[in-house]
């Protein structure tokens, strides 16, 4: 077989791959919506305000609610105990 | 003016390195030449004598530095690199002196390769091509590595991707330099025959076995960038 | 145009045959580009679906909560606030909420205890978020022990726990009701943590903020859409930092492959001499170089693309766990959904594959117009 035809195949498959990866995220997009509704329904239910993404720190917890000109609040820009406190910034206002 | 038709003319041809510099060299000094066509030529001479620029001249390699080199009524001097090449491709066959095959292309690939940039169709390419290494007797290396083959190998090989796309002349420089005399000699009868298909070749060797040779039809001396006489 | 297809074809030939020749530094540069790709990619899905999610999720959130500032700080807030509030037009509804804070010396983790308005729950039953049922190996109707602030002990039995499908919002949550809040907290009657206020037109928050903040001044409003800005700003600025970190590596990728491709070595530089002996034209010479920068960016873009989506998508970005989790003991167990930005992938493609194939092309440029009688020498 030609390199090119080898080549060609090869680009093919991938093409063909990321295509379907398009097809994929729209499928299992849908099929997730329960999940997501039921996430929905709970911030609306428990009034919540954050993902509980990052529970190392208290003021990483709730970062929508932390106050970007307190000061002696343990801050993320204040000083960084946690890992979570570098890479997170509280609400922008504007 | 028939003669014209059949042969390859220079005229006042000259060739500088470095023109206007403090090492500027001229290799060719004037030279006016008229090579008959469907003939063996060789341009003899020892090293540095400008036989290698010649030839590179006139199979449209490099450019002269002035003067005429035409083919027929078909100039080849001072034309653009776009015509040069496609004249290349079409009327000229190179054998370099070091085969300059390129490793790691299958023996196939190599022949192939100067009719790549035509696009014509693969089956029938590689059918010259196959009739090509079996005329040559290369038919049963035509997967192997060029790095593998043998000296006289690599000849046939650069002799067969210099016929793949039937130019009318073959430029052979030095041919026979890495070569013991048997496969000299062998060298030499390829060429007879292939002279006797009607192609016109054109060597250049300080080698007597080439320009002592009874096939060879005109030996030309040049000497410091000069013919001569 | 046959012939133009078929010419390509056989630039291609050679271009494969030409990368054949070094395997081994050819499928490093290969392996190295995935893999940088890869990264950039998997950070790029993954923010991406996550700010998605988030902006969905959120948008159920209160549309105003009010917080009251003391000396600086969040303090607890009057619930006489409620009263001060008054009657402001747009506000449907206004209530007090009950949330804090507990620091789990057993797990080293911090909890959150919530209040929820409209689940009965009986004294000292609580429900528990999925994570903390997995991490203190808790199922219904186990024994939760705390010791409050002032050393009194506290037994909880858990009711129920909440489901996992929710973990991304309640992993770390305990519910409780509010009296058995109070009794642990000490938090008096008539304090609230905050309050929520619910807007019938969410045009109109703005607004009634104002009017918030002039009735109430030592208090500081916050708007549902401040919240989704939030997690739309955090997560590009963790993209900033991992893109901070990747640059480096995109770096030294960049002087890698620059450094390949701009310096000819003799023998390459014979090779193109070669070509043009035997009838290739410079058009013929760039665009086979083309065709080489291409193949390499084209099949790092892909399979680092590919890679990146099964990471993400597949395999819940595994490798971005330890980034995120930092040093929380409870890390929710989420699979992000695959929400894909088309622009985004478009970018990366164009930044993968254009730039390389420059870089392959531009240096060939000088050897490939010189005459090639340097190869007779």
């Amino acid at each position: 077989m030609r390199k090119s035809s080898i080549f060609f195949l090869y680009s093919g498959v991938l093409f063909l791959l990321l295509a379907l990866s398009a097809l994929d995220a729209g499928i299992r997009g849908d099929a997730q919506a329960h999940r997501l509704s039921l996430m929905s329904q709970q911030v609306s239910e428990l009034e919540l305000t954050d993902l509980s993404l990052f529970t190392e720190a208290r003021y990483t917890r709730h970062l929508s609610q932390a106050d970007l000109h307190s000061a002696f609040q343990d801050h993320p820009i204040a000083f960084e105990h946690f890992p979570s406190g570098s890479l997170v910034t509280p609400p922008q206002t504007q | 003016m028939n003669s014209a038709i059949h042969n390859i003319q220079l005229e006042q041809v000259k060739k500088a390195f470095n023109q206007g510099q403090d090492n500027e060299f001229w290799a060719i000094r004037g030279i006016d030449l008229t090579i008959q066509l469907h003939s063996a030529t060789v341009l003899k001479g020892p090293s540095g004598s400008g036989k290698t620029t010649l030839l590179s001249m006139i199979g449209c390699l490099s450019r002269p530095t002035s003067g005429r080199i035409s083919l027929g009524e078909k100039r080849l001097s001072g034309l653009p690199e776009r015509f040069m090449t496609s004249i290349r491709q079409s009327t000229f066959g190179f054998i370099f002196q070091q085969f300059n095959l390129i490793d790691g292309l299958t023996v196939l690939e190599n022949i192939m390769l100067p009719a790549y940039p035509l696009g014509l169709d693969f089956a029938e390419l590689e059918q010259s091509a196959r009739q090509l290494l079996h005329q040559f007797g290369l038919a049963n290396k035509a997967s192997s590595k060029v790095e593998w083959l043998s000296g006289g190998e690599k000849q046939r090989c650069a002799i067969c991707r210099a016929l793949i796309n039937d130019p009318e002349i073959l430029i052979a420089d030095e041919p026979t330099a890495n070569l013991d005399s048997k496969l000299s000699e062998e060298f030499m009868q390829m060429i007879d025959g292939l002279k006797s298909t009607g192609k016109t070749i054109l060597l250049t060797s300080h080698d007597p076995l080439v320009y002592e040779s009874p096939i060879i039809d005109r030996v030309i001396g040049i000497r410091d960038g000069l013919l001569e006489d | 145009m046959n012939h133009f297809f078929q010419k390509q074809r056989y630039l291609i030939d050679f271009t494969l045959a030409s990368l054949k020749r070094r395997p081994g530094k050819n499928l490093s540069l290969l392996l190295v580009y995935t893999m940088i790709v890869f990264l950039l990619a998997s950070v790029m899905l993954f923010t991406h679906a996550l700010r998605t999610e988030a902006g969905i999720i959120l948008q159920d959130s209160p549309e105003i909560i009010l917080q009251k500032m003391q000396a600086g700080r969040h303090a607890l807030i009057p619930a006489a606030y409620l009263e001060k509030i008054g009657h402001i037009r747009g506000v449907v509804s206004k209530h007090g909420r009950l949330w804090g804070y507990f620091y789990d010396p057993a797990v080293k983790s911090n909890y959150t205890l919530m209040v929820p308005s409209e689940r009965k729950l009986k004294n000292n039953e609580i429900v528990i978020g999925a994570t903390i049922a997995k991490t203190r190996g808790l199922g219904t109707g186990d024994i939760l022990a705390f010791r409050s602030a002032d050393g009194r002990p506290f037994s909880f039995r858990v009711k129920d726990i909440l489901s996992t499908e929710s973990e991304l919002v309640s992993a770390d949550l305990i519910l409780l009701n509010e009296s058995t809040y109070r009794n642990f907290f000490n938090i008096q009657e008539g304090y609230y943590t905050d309050l929520a206020l619910s807007v019938r037109n969410p045009n109109e928050l703005r607004k009634i903020a104002e009017k918030l903040v002039v009735k109430l001044p030592d208090t500081r409003p916050i708007l549902r859409e401040e919240i989704l800005r939030t997690y739309d700003a955090i997560f590009n600025w963790r993209q900033g930092i991992v893109f901070v970190l990747l640059s480096g590596a995109v770096l030294a990728f960049v002087i890698f492959a620059w450094d390949k491709a701009s310096g000819l070595s003799a023998e390459e530089r014979k090779e193109i001499g070669v070509l043009k002996a035997i009838g290739w034209e410079t058009s013929d010479v760039l665009r086979m170089k083309f065709w080489e920068g291409s193949i390499i960016s084209l099949s790092a873009f892909l399979l680092g693309y590919l890679a990146a989506y099964t990471h993400v998508f597949y395999a819940s970005a595994a490798l971005f766990e330890p980034i995120l989790k930092g040093w929380a003991v409870l890390y929710p167990d989420f699979h992000p959904l695959p929400f894909v930005d088309g622009l985004q992938v478009a970018t990366l493609f164009f930044f993968t594959v254009f730039p390389y194939t420059v870089a392959t092309i531009i240096p060939i440029w000088r050897a490939a117009i010189t005459d090639p009688d340097t190869v007779m020498r």
